[in-house]
C-alpha cells in the first residue's frame, strides 16, 4: 500500500499534472433503497392487474353514463297523447282539439298526430296484415317533440284534456325516464364504487410490499440513519421507487385496457349489420368510449401511482415512528 | 446578538461527549457497563481499549444514541440527549463519524457512493461533492476502486471506504470501532495517520481497539474497559 498519497493538509493539494481525469458520471443513480426485483415485478404485476380492472370499471360506467344521457334526452323530449276512442264522440274531432292544444303549449316545438292509417300501422307488426280494423276501437297516438332544455308544464295541459277531450291521456315518459335514471346512476354508483374498492387494494398492497422492503432493509436504513438521513429523506427514498415501481404497473395495466377497448370497438363495429349488433348497440352505444373514457383511464393509472408512492411514504414514516 | 455568541462559545467549549454515572444493560441482563462517568474534550484524541467483551462497541453505541442508557445522563455538544427530537437526533448524527467494526457499507452501491452517501442524504447535489469524494478515495487508495461494489472488495479495501465515508464530512466527532482489525500492521500504521490528521483538523476522535502496537505508537489519553467499569490512562 505504499501508492497512499501523503496526508491532505488543510488545504486540497492542487490537482496533479499526471492524476486521472475524472470520470464523465460516476453516479449510476441506484436508488438508496434496494427493493429487491422479484418483489418489485411482483408489486407492478398486482399494480397492473387493479389498474386493468379499475380502468374497465370506469370505462364500463362512462359508457352507460353516456349512453343513458343520450337515451334520456331523447326520451324526455318527446311526449305522447293517447286518444281513445269512445262511441258517443267523434274522435277525429277530439285527436284535432288535442292538438290544437298541445300546440298552445309553451316549451312545445312540433306537434304531429298519427292518422288512422298511420295508427293501424302501428298495431301491424302484432296483429298482422289485411285485418279490418274497423271494427277495432284503434286509439289515436299526438307525438309531441319538446323544444331542447325545455322542461314544460304539463299541468295546465293535462287539465285543459280533462275537461275538453275526456278520452285523452297524456304520458310524458317521466316514469320510465326516472326509472332509467335510477338505474344508470346505480350503474354508475357501483362502477365508482369498484374503482373506489380497487384503488383501496391497490394502496393495501403497497402498504405491505412497503412493510416487506422496510423489514428486508431493516440494516440499510440503520446504516442511512447513523450517516445522517432524516426519517423524511428515507420515506422519499422509498416513496420514490414505489411510485416508478407503480407507473410502471399502473402504465401496463391502463394501455392493457386501452387496448381492449379499441378491440371491443372493432368487434362491435363488424357486428354492426347483424341484429345482435344492433341490440348491443342500443344498450352500449358504439362502444367507442370518447375522450373523456380516455381521461378516466389515464388518470386511474396516474392515481394508482401516486397513490402508491404517497402510501409507501406513509407507510415508512408510521414504520420508523414506531420504531424509533 | 451578544447572547447568541455567548451561547455560540458555551458549545464549542462543551466537551463533545459526557457521561455521568452511565449504567446500562441488554434487555434483563446484567449491567454491561456501570458508573461511566467521562468526558471527550473537543479536538482531543483517545484510545477506548480493553478485552473484548469489555463493552466497547456498546460504549460508542451509546455515543451514537443507538443504545439507550438504562441510567444516567448522557450530553453531545452540550446538549441532554435523554429528551431530544428525532430531527435534533439528525443533526447529532451528521456532528458525528462513524467506522463500525463490520464496516456496514451499502452493498447494492459503488465504493464512490458509499462515501459520498452521508452527504447525499443531507441533500446536497452530486456535482457539488463530486471532487472531493473522488479525491478522498484516491487518498485512501481506492482510486481505482470507486465503481466496484463493496462484495468484491477485500477486507482492508472495506475498511478503507468505511473509514473514508466516516471522515467525507469532517465531523466533530468520530468514533472508530477496531478500525484497524482487519488490516496488516503497515495499513494500519497508514490509517492512523488518517485519523491523526483529521485530528489536526479539530475532530475529537475516539479509537476503539484491543491492539496494543497500535496504541503503542502514540502516547494519547487511554480509556480503558474492565469489568464494566472505567479506567481513564491520562
Ligand atoms: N445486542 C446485544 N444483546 C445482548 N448482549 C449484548 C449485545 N451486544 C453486546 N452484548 C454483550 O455486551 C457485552 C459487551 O459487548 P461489546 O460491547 O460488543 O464488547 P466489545 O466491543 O468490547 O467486544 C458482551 O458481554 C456482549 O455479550
Ligand atoms: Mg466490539
Amino acid at each position: 500500500m505504499s501508492d497512499l498519497p501523503p496526508p491532505r493538509s488543510s488545504k486540497p493539494p492542487p490537482q496533479q499534472q499526471g492524476q486521472r481525469p475524472l470520470p464523465a458520471s460516476l453516479r449510476r443513480n441506484a436508488p438508496l433503497v434496494p427493493v429487491d426485483s422479484a418483489g418489485g415485478r411482483a408489486l407492478a404485476a398486482v399494480i397492473a392487474i387493479l389498474t386493468f380492472l379499475a380502468a374497465l370499471c370506469a370505462g364500463g360506467a362512462e359508457l352507460v353514463a353516456t349512453s343513458s344521457e343520450q337515451w334520456r334526452s331523447d326520451i324526455a323530449r318527446e311526449v305522447t297523447i293517447q286518444v281513445r276512442p269512445n262511441a258517443q264522440r267523434a274522435i277525429q274531432a277530439d285527436v284535432d282539439r288535442a292538438v290544437a292544444l298541445a300546440r298552445q303549449t309553451p316549451g312545445v316545438q312540433d306537434v304531429q298526430a298519427f292518422t288512422r292509417e298511420e295508427s293501424e300501422r302501428l298495431l301491424e307488426p302484432w296483429l298482422g296484415t289485411g285485418l279490418d280494423f274497423d271494427d277495432l276501437p284503434v286509439p289515436r297516438l299526438i307525438v309531441l317533440k319538446l323544444e331542447a332544455r325545455a322542461r314544460p308544464d304539463f299541468g295546465p295541459l293535462r287539465q285543459a284534456l280533462k275537461e275538453q277531450v275526456p278520452g285523452a291521456t297524456l304520458d310524458d315518459h317521466a316514469l320510465w325516464v326516472s326509472r332509467l335514471s335510477t338505474m344508470a346512476n346505480t350503474i354508475i354508483g357501483i362502477g365508482a364504487a369498484l374503482v373506489v374498492l380497487v384503488l383501496v387494494a391497490a394502496g393495501l398492497a403497497v402498504t405491505f410490499a412497503t412493510r416487506g422492503a422496510m423489514a428486508g432493509n431493516r440494516d440499510v436504513v440503520e446504516v442511512l440513519h447513523f450517516v445522517g438521513a432524516s426519517d423524511d429523506f428515507i420515506a422519499r427514498e422509498f416513496q420514490r421507487r414505489f411510485f416508478k415501481l407503480g407507473l410502471r404497473g399502473s402504465a401496463a395495466g391502463a394501455g392493457a385496457a386501452l387496448l381492449l377497448t379499441v378491440l371491443l370497438g372493432f368487434v362491435t363495429r363488424s357486428w354492426r349489420a347483424s341484429p345482435a349488433g344492433d341490440q348491443i348497440e342500443a344498450l352500449f352505444g358504439t362502444f367507442s368510449i370518447g375522450w373523456r373514457g380516455y381521461a378516466i383511464v389515464v388518470l386511474i393509472a396516474l392515481a394508482v401511482a401516486v397513490i402508491t408512492g404517497i402510501v409507501s411514504r406513509l407507510t415508512v414514516r408510521r414504520f420508523l415512528n414506531g420504531n424509533g | 446578538m451578544k447572547a447568541f455568541y455567548d451561547n455560540d462559545d458555551d458549545e464549542s467549549m462543551a466537551p463533545a461527549v459526557h457521561f455521568e454515572n452511565v449504567g446500562v444493560r441488554y434487555g434483563m441482563g446484567p449491567e454491561v457497563l456501570r458508573d461511566l462517568t467521562f468526558s471527550i474534550e473537543p479536538h482531543s484524541f483517545q484510545f477506548l481499549t480493553g478485552p473484548s467483551g469489555a463493552g466497547k462497541t456498546t460504549l460508542l453505541r451509546l455515543i451514537l444514541l443507538s443504545v439507550k442508557p438504562t441510567r444516567g445522563l448522557i450530553s453531545l455538544f452540550g446538549e441532554d440527549v435523554s429528551r431530544i427530537s428525532k430531527d435534533e437526533l439528525t443533526d447529532l448524527r451528521r456532528r458525528m463519524g462513524v467506522v463500525f467494526q463490520d464496516f456496514r457499507l451499502l452493498d447494492h452501491l459503488t465504493t464512490y457512493e458509499n462515501v459520498a452517501l452521508p452527504l447525499r442524504v443531507q441533500g446536497k447535489e452530486e456535482a457539488s461533492y463530486r471532487n472531493e469524494v473522488v479525491e478522498l478515495l484516491r487518498w485512501v487508495g481506492l482510486g481505482d476502486r470507486m465503481h466496484m461494489l463493496p462484495p468484491v472488495l477485500s477486507g482492508g479495501e472495506k475498511q478503507r471506504a468505511a473509514i473514508a465515508r466516516a471522515l467525507i464530512v469532517r465531523p466533530d466527532l468520530l468514533l472508530a470501532d477496531e478500525p484497524t482489525g482487519n488490516v496488516d500492521p503497515s495499513l494500519a500504521r497508514r490509517l492512523l495517520r488518517l485519523f491523526i490528521e483529521l485530528n489536526r483538523l479539530g475532530t475529537s476522535v475516539v479509537i476503539a481497539t484491543h491492539d496494543f502496537s497500535l496504541m503503542d505508537q502514540l502516547n494519547v489519553r487511554r480509556l480503558v474497559l474492565g469489568d464494566g467499569q472505567l479506567h481513564i490512562d491520562e
